[in-house]
């Protein structure tokens, strides 16, 4: 049985918005990040803080999306959710490594050191290595690869406040555990802003990559039927 | 004849498990000498000079990966097994619910690997002169705990890597991100409990309990999951 072909119009209707949106925001992002003011202690350093921590919260969403997409496709034998839990898992190893790029090079500044065991850094690292690791089970696990990815993205879903909890008390607290909560009125437009603008990035990419996911496995179906056909007919 | 209760029919597939390594005893002798060369690989690495001893949380922490390591290779062994002569096509075909499987694997799996560690914790007390025996049973409950916790997420792994080529490589890269916070959680309670200038026992019975809500976590979901994960096969 074949799958459905994407329908051209509306998915090209949602990207030109997705893509206009997201556009936009790259420029406006940054001049609000630009205009706003400066951390007292920290300085210019800080602003850092407009593009780490909405990747960090978009790899926390790749994990549980990606989750969310295994259980449909182990419980329900979906197609799609397998293709958003593989789409996501990657977007979340992306964004994922540039949390893990940008958080060091705040922690130089700030603390001066490169990394410390501290909760929401070794949180983060373990998630980004769970989602590395589902990776390595699509491709590398064999007939049963999918399976076993999908399995493996239950188990870390399940970890996340595991991994949170044991580390913090492991640990001990971090220094400034209500960052967003205690931010300077002229910064949260920005953040929250910066934040918007990143979750529409990555559901952009998201749509765009399922959408090669899913043209790739109809490709294949394609050569297939056409294999069989030509196997008929002498 | 009767249909069997479902804790019947995993403790037959555990006894099963346990039968043939009875047997031929691979996976004991084979994980045992893994975990021991752990342990020794770690003496060497760690002490230095004249000093002798090394402090609890470096045993704490010199058992667990001892646990981890030579824990993969009793996983990926009893799984092993079923793949010769297509075992696990009938084990799979019997009319048992498959979430019995799953436990009878699991208590086979934990039964073997603590039955090595129970040889490895003296022989800790004996390179290091750790004080195992002041908490002995709380100790051997953490092992425990920590066996379960470990292997329950291992079996749903190898059933699943049964037919991946690179299985052998890909248990240990899957499975220790995942039971990071059981190695954190065991190898913390065991410090605490090895460390004979603690102030209380506290920290190290709240580390117990946390190990055993983890286990409960961790065996849920793979009771849950094995069914469609091993379904394919």
């Amino acid at each position: 049985m074949l799958s459905r072909m994407p329908s051209a119009r509306g998915s090209r209707v949602r990207f030109l918005v997705g893509l206009l949106l997201t556009m936009h925001g790259f420029f406006v992002a940054p001049w609000l990040v630009a205009n706003a003011p400066l951390e007292k202690t920290m300085g210019i350093v800080q602003k850092i803080f407009y593009f780490h921590v909405p990747c960090a919260w978009l790899l926390m969403l790749s994990t549980f999306v990606c989750a969310g997409g295994s259980l449909a496709y182990l419980f329900a034998g979906s197609e799609r959710g397998d293709r958003l839990a593989l789409c996501s898992a990657e977007l979340g190893v992306l964004f994922g490594l540039c949390v893990m790029v940008t958080g060091p090079l705040w922690a130089r500044a700030a603390w001066g050191v490169f990394w410390t065991w501290d909760v929401r850094l070794t949180s983060s690292l373990l998630l980004w290595l769970m989602l590395i690791a589902y990776g390595l089970a699509r491709r590398y696990g064999g007939a049963g690869g999918r399976r076993l990815a999908a399995a493996m993205a239950l188990f870390a879903a399940a970890d996340v406040p595991l991994v949170y909890i044991s580390v913090n008390l492991w640990r001990g607290l971090h220094p400034n555990t209500r960052t967003v909560s205690s931010l300077a009125p002229g910064m949260r437009l920005p953040f929250f802003f910066s934040l918007a603008i990143f979750s529409a990035l990555w559901g952009v990419l998201l749509a765009l990559r399922m959408r090669a996911e899913h043209s790739q496995t109809r490709l294949v179906e394609l050569a297939i039927v056409i294999e069989d056909a030509e196997g008929k007919s002498p | 004849m009767a249909r069997r209760s479902w804790i019947a029919q995993a403790a037959r597939i555990a006894w099963k498990d346990l039968h043939i390594e009875g047997r031929s005893r691979e996976v004991v002798y084979t994980m045992g000498f893994m975990a021991a060369l752990v342990v020794l690989v770690f003496s060497f690495a760690f002490i230095s000079g004249q000093e002798d001893a090394v402090g609890p949380d470096a045993v704490a922490g010199i058992l667990w990966v001892a646990v981890l390591f030579s824990g993969t290779v009793a996983l990926s062994r009893t799984f092993d097994r079923e793949r010769e002569s297509e075992a696990i096509r009938s084990l799979l075909l019997s009319p048992v619910p498959r979430s019995a499987i799953y436990a009878g694997k699991l208590a086979a799996t934990a039964a073997i690997m603590l039955l090595v560690e129970l040889l490895l914790a003296p022989l800790l007390t004996a390179l290091f002169s750790a004080a195992i025996w002041p908490h002995a049973l709380w100790l051997g409950l953490l092992l425990l705990l920590g066996t379960i916790g470990f292997a329950s997420v291992g079996v749903i792994f190898s059933a699943a890597l049964l037919r991946a080529r690179s299985r052998d490589a890909l248990l240990g890269a899957l499975l220790f991100p995942i039971v990071i916070p059981v190695l954190l959680a065991a190898s913390r309670a065991t410090a605490y409990l090895l460390d004979p200038t603690a102030p209380d026992l506290d920290p190290a019975l709240f580390w117990t309990r946390f190990l055993a809500a983890l286990d409960v976590v961790f065996v849920v979901v793979g009771l849950w999951s094995f069914e469609p994960v091993v379904m394919g096969e």
